[in-house]
């Protein structure tokens, strides 16, 4: 339509509701309504387009598909979209999370309803750009606008500590970033395009390459987070709404992972190799060290949190381990703990609703009245910790088998992990579910009512069925994970020559 | 010698605003009393006809008045620039004005003149014209910066402004002399080629003198000291006018000289720009940090900008330039976004000018609410929005250039900058309601709005003006 495809609809069908949400006036009980239903709508559908651009996605060829191009800034600055592999499954993650995030805002969120949902779908569009963009200036301005609705997200909806955690999220993220965009410019000095598809065949020289990978470290680090600058992540997930926690550890920290497989791994082959050892160290210290500061956590969101840090711990290196294994085990990952943090998000958001403090210790014994909350719970902590059956389970496995192959110390340390997340899932579940319930305030809650279910549910069928049979994501990714680390072993071999015939 | 009409006809603006500024007086001395009655309105229009007049000028280079004046796509589009930015501030004055009970009919008048002064600067191709087109403007602006003479904190800032200015364009003059004694020429092409290889002392003391006395102008570290004091002092319009229009003319003649008349000699200012650059930016991003007043804080941000446009020039190159062009292109319809909105901040019959009364306006004034966030966003550089690509194309030529110490310099003081632009965010957003403000005029409330869609949507139809910005950048010299 219009000359544009299918991946620009995607991009622009939340801006239409948007749209339509700022046209609606007054703040009647049936605005309010009208607005939650379109913000639902407008999601479902960019869902259901997106199931649509699947269905035309062929999941044998590593190249860039559903490709549209169009002139934007000149010089060299395109308007380019596309999907392969390596990012298809992401832009599904977006679009499935999104309605459940509407969902779970339903009756939470009670000011500001319209801005709310106009941040939110604003929020997608950039979600959903910045893994269809096939131009590094086009990348940048997706993956920096989503700081402005999810700053608002954070410090209007957000709870006592809101504005702390949005300034040091906003801040931490905006100066990685403006190293990346440096990083941008100078490719853009050598390459006269930021058309990714042609950077992704330029050679940079090796010293370029390390200057160039640790601006993009730098940026990609921080969104990830990676330790140590992952400080600002607890802060923020503490104080945003429901919505806003699910959105930031399903997506949001996607992007880093994302950006290290687009950019770091198949533009910088050199650095990467030369800087892996650094990036193993740092992962296997944030998955211990982490999974440590969990289990001392009073507060639920907090502890997830931390789980979180751990848990890209084993993305990062998986990535770095540069082996089947890893880079599909670290994408699987990633699509995992999109779902499973989301839901736990979920799960704390339902039990804060009712009683309005995220503190550990208010809880206890909610396996008598919810019984179908412990079930759900369950699944997602069992998820979290890595049981086989969930999908867990099968990221953090081919993770450690990556690395594992490309060095057994780092794989060693890295598993002790899986035994530390075991003890603070649990630890969390028992206090939370188990145990006497004695509290007056808690014997009167609820269990799930029919919208929490419509939001969990889906994600525990998810979690199950990928657990089971993870082909899916691993066979959609495997053709272009293949490419990648093909190119990778040649550009390694290329400069090995070269630095032999040198001497 | 070529034939009257062909010099008139490349300096047209001018002459357009000339007549206009003369027609003006006898219309307001004749007229009905002191007050002004219709005078903003006819000098809006005459604006209006020097920018209309400038579309329909021949393209292509000339040399007029005996090549004292440049007509050429680069001064055409700064001159677009800044009578567009003397066109809005005159819009934004009308209400302001008459609320203060200052409308008299001098004041469009003097913005006539000022105009005129920056219009001759940007086209001035010798020392003598750049003088005679910056004292044209700037006596113009001491006046209009003490414009409301009744008011203690108005003729501080004018009194401050002129000894200051005046210290300035001493400076400006005695650089230029230096110059011209030692290479016995004021004519920019001439300079420039009495410049080519190792300069002596004296040129260089020139030089410094002659870009120290234009950092004034362009509020540059450390010649920026009088500018949060004139910001805040001055009437709301006249600071508008003094960020956008008198700077767009006194970037785009530093960046004229240093192009055509000093480019042997660029190694030699390059290094101090660079060091102002630097400076400014650092200066300008952590000065903010503390402000409460808004004009203040604009201050120090237009600080802190111009800095990051002189990042720009600092590298020197074509791409450079015409980074420049497009960052005081979007920087120009910010600040006046930005000011229109300050101008709807009043309660009852009084302007209001503290960060702490904009609190909470997101639940008062939405679409006030929404331009204030946007505005701050854009200025900081955030992506999508306007400001990101005026930084981003500074920032690829200083890259590009091989300035990666100041790019780095300069991404850190973006940084910092960033914390204060929320901070205004954050009040607007974040902080229960404090005060609603009275309705604005409808022009003040037209230039938020369209501001707002420019920023927003800069990103749509950014194609044509990089276009524009990257042909006028070609034209000043490399052709």
């Amino acid at each position: 339509m219009f000359g544009f495809g299918i991946l620009s609809g995607l991009i622009f069908l939340p801006l239409v509701g948007a749209a339509f949400i700022l046209s609606l006036r007054g703040e009647s009980e049936a605005v309010l309504r009208n607005t939650r239903w379109a913000a639902l709508l407008t999601t479902v559908a960019t869902f259901l387009l997106s199931l649509y651009a699947w269905s035309l996605f062929d999941t044998s060829s590593a190249a860039f598909q559903l490709v549209e191009q169009k002139a934007w800034l000149g010089s060299g600055i395109i308007y380019k979209l596309g999907v392969d592999g390596m990012s298809m499954p992401f832009v599904l993650l977006t679009t499935f999370l999104m309605p459940i995030c509407i969902l779970a805002s339903w009756e939470s969120i009670t000011t500001r309803v319209k801005e709310y949902m106009i941040a939110f779908l604003v929020l997608e569009t950039l979600m959903i750009g910045v893994f269809c963009a096939l131009d590094l200036v086009l990348f940048y301005l997706f993956f920096e606008g989503g700081l402005i609705p999810m700053f608002l997200i954070i410090g209007v909806w957000g709870g006592k500590n809101r504005i702390y955690a949005s300034f040091k999220f906003f801040l931490y993220t905006l100066l990685g970033s403006l190293l990346m965009l440096l990083a941008i410019m100078a490719m853009y000095g050598v390459a006269g395009t930021t058309d990714i598809e042609v950077l992704l065949k330029t050679t940079f020289s090796s010293t370029m390459q390390k200057w160039l990978w640790l601006a993009f470290f730098a940026s990609f680090a921080v969104k990830m987070p990676m330790w140590p600058v992952h400080t600002w992540l607890p802060d923020a997930h503490v104080e945003a709404p429901t919505a806003g926690s699910v959105i930031l550890a399903g997506i949001l920290l996607k992007m880093g992972g994302y950006g290290f497989i687009r950019f770091s791994l198949p533009m910088f082959p050199e650095a990467s190799a030369y800087f892996a050892p650094l990036v193993w160290t740092l992962s296997v210290i944030a998955i211990i060290y982490t999974s440590l500061v969990a289990m001392v956590q009073e507060d639920m969101k907090k502890l997830i949190a931390y789980s979180s840090v751990a848990h890209m711990g084993f993305v990062t290196m998986g990535l770095f381990a540069m082996n089947p294994q890893g880079v599909q085990g670290a994408i699987f990952q990633m699509i995992s703990h999109g779902l499973v943090s989301g839901a736990l998000f979920l799960c704390v958001g339902v039990v804060y609703d009712r009683l309005h403090t995220r503190e550990i210790s208010a809880y206890g014994g909610l396996v008598k009245n919810m019984p179908m909350y412990a079930v759900v719970f369950m699944l997602f902590t069992m998820a979290n910790v890595g049981l086989p059956g969930t999908s867990g389970f099968v990221g953090e496995f081919l993770t450690l088998a990556g690395a594992f192959r490309s060095n057994t110390w780092v794989a060693l340390f890295a598993t002790s992990g899986v035994i530390l997340s075991a003890a603070y899932a649990l630890f969390l579940y028992r206090r939370v579910i188990f145990g006497v319930l004695e509290k007056p305030a808690l014997m009167k809650m609820p269990d799930l009512n029919a919208r929490e279910l419509t939001c969990l549910v889906p994600l525990f069928v998810l979690t199950i069925y990928y657990g089971v049979r993870p082909g899916p994501i691993l066979d959609a990714c495997a053709p272009a994970v293949d490419l990648l680390i093909k190119n990778y072993q040649t550009a390694l071999a290329a400069a090995k020559t070269a630095a032999v015939a040198l001497h | 010698m070529d034939s009257l009409s062909f010099q008139l006809a490349h300096s047209l603006p001018e002459v357009v605003m000339a007549i206009g500024a003369l027609f003006l007086l006898m219309l307001g001395a004749f007229g009905a009393g002191k007050r002004d009655w219709i005078i903003t309105e006819v000098a809006i229009a005459i604006l209006g006809l020097a920018m209309l007049s400038m579309l329909f000028q021949i393209d292509g280079k000339a040399l007029v008045w005996n090549g004292a004046f440049v007509d050429d796509a680069f001064g055409r589009f700064m001159k677009m620039l800044a009578i567009g930015g003397a066109l809005v501030s005159l819009l934004l004055s009308r209400e302001f004005m008459a609320r203060e009970h200052i409308d008299f009919f001098e004041f469009p008048v003097l913005v006539m003149l000022a105009t005129l002064g920056m219009s001759m600067l940007i086209s001035a191709n010798g020392l003598i014209a750049l003088y005679v087109g910056l004292e044209l403007m700037s006596l113009a602006l001491y006046v209009i910066a003490a414009f409301h003479r009744d008011n203690l904190r108005a003729s501080e800032a004018g009194l401050k402004y002129f000894a200051l200015g005046a210290l300035s364009s001493g400076m400006l003059l005695y650089g230029s002399s230096l110059l011209y004694g030692f290479t016995g020429t004021v004519n920019f092409p001439e300079l420039a080629a009495a410049l080519q290889d190792k300069p002596s002392l004296g040129v260089i003391f020139g030089l410094v003198f002659v870009l120290a006395g234009l950092a004034f102008k362009m509020s540059l570290v450390p010649f920026h000291m009088w500018t949060p004091d004139v910001y805040e002092g001055a009437p709301t319009p006249v600071t508008a006018f003094f960020a956008s229009a008198a700077k767009m003319a006194a970037v785009a003649i530093t960046v004229r000289i240093a192009i055509t008349a000093f480019p042997g000699i660029k190694l030699q200012w390059q290094q101090i720009l660079i060091f102002v650059s630097i400076l400014s930016m650092i200066v300008g991003a952590f000065g903010a940090l503390g402000q409460t007043n808004i004009k203040r804080l604009m201050a120090y941000s237009s600080i802190g900008h111009m800095g990051f446009a002189m990042v720009g020039l600092a590298a020197g190159t074509e791409a450079g330039v015409s980074g420049i062009l497009i960052y005081l292109a979007i920087y120009l319809v910010m600040t006046l976004g930005t000011f229109a909105a300050i101008l709807c901040m009043r309660v009852g019959n009084h302007y209001v000018e503290n960060i702490g009364d904009l609190a909470g306006l997101s639940r008062n004034n939405g679409l006030m609410a929404f331009a204030v966030a946007m505005m701050m966003f854009s200025l900081a550089g955030i992506p999508p929005l306007a400001g990101f690509f005026a930084k981003y194309y500074v920032f690829a030529a200083a890259i590009d250039a091989g300035l990666y110490w100041l790019a780095v310099i300069g991404m850190l003081a973006s940084t910092v900058a960033a914390f204060y632009y929320l901070r205004v965010v954050k009040i607007v957003y974040f902080d229960p309601p404090a005060r609603s403000f009275e309705r604005a005029a409808i022009e003040v409330r037209g230039v938020m709005t369209l501001s707002l869609v420019f920023v927003l949507a800069f990103v749509i139809f950014a194609g044509p003006i990089v276009e524009s910005a990257s042909a006028a950048a070609k034209s000043l010299v490399w052709y």
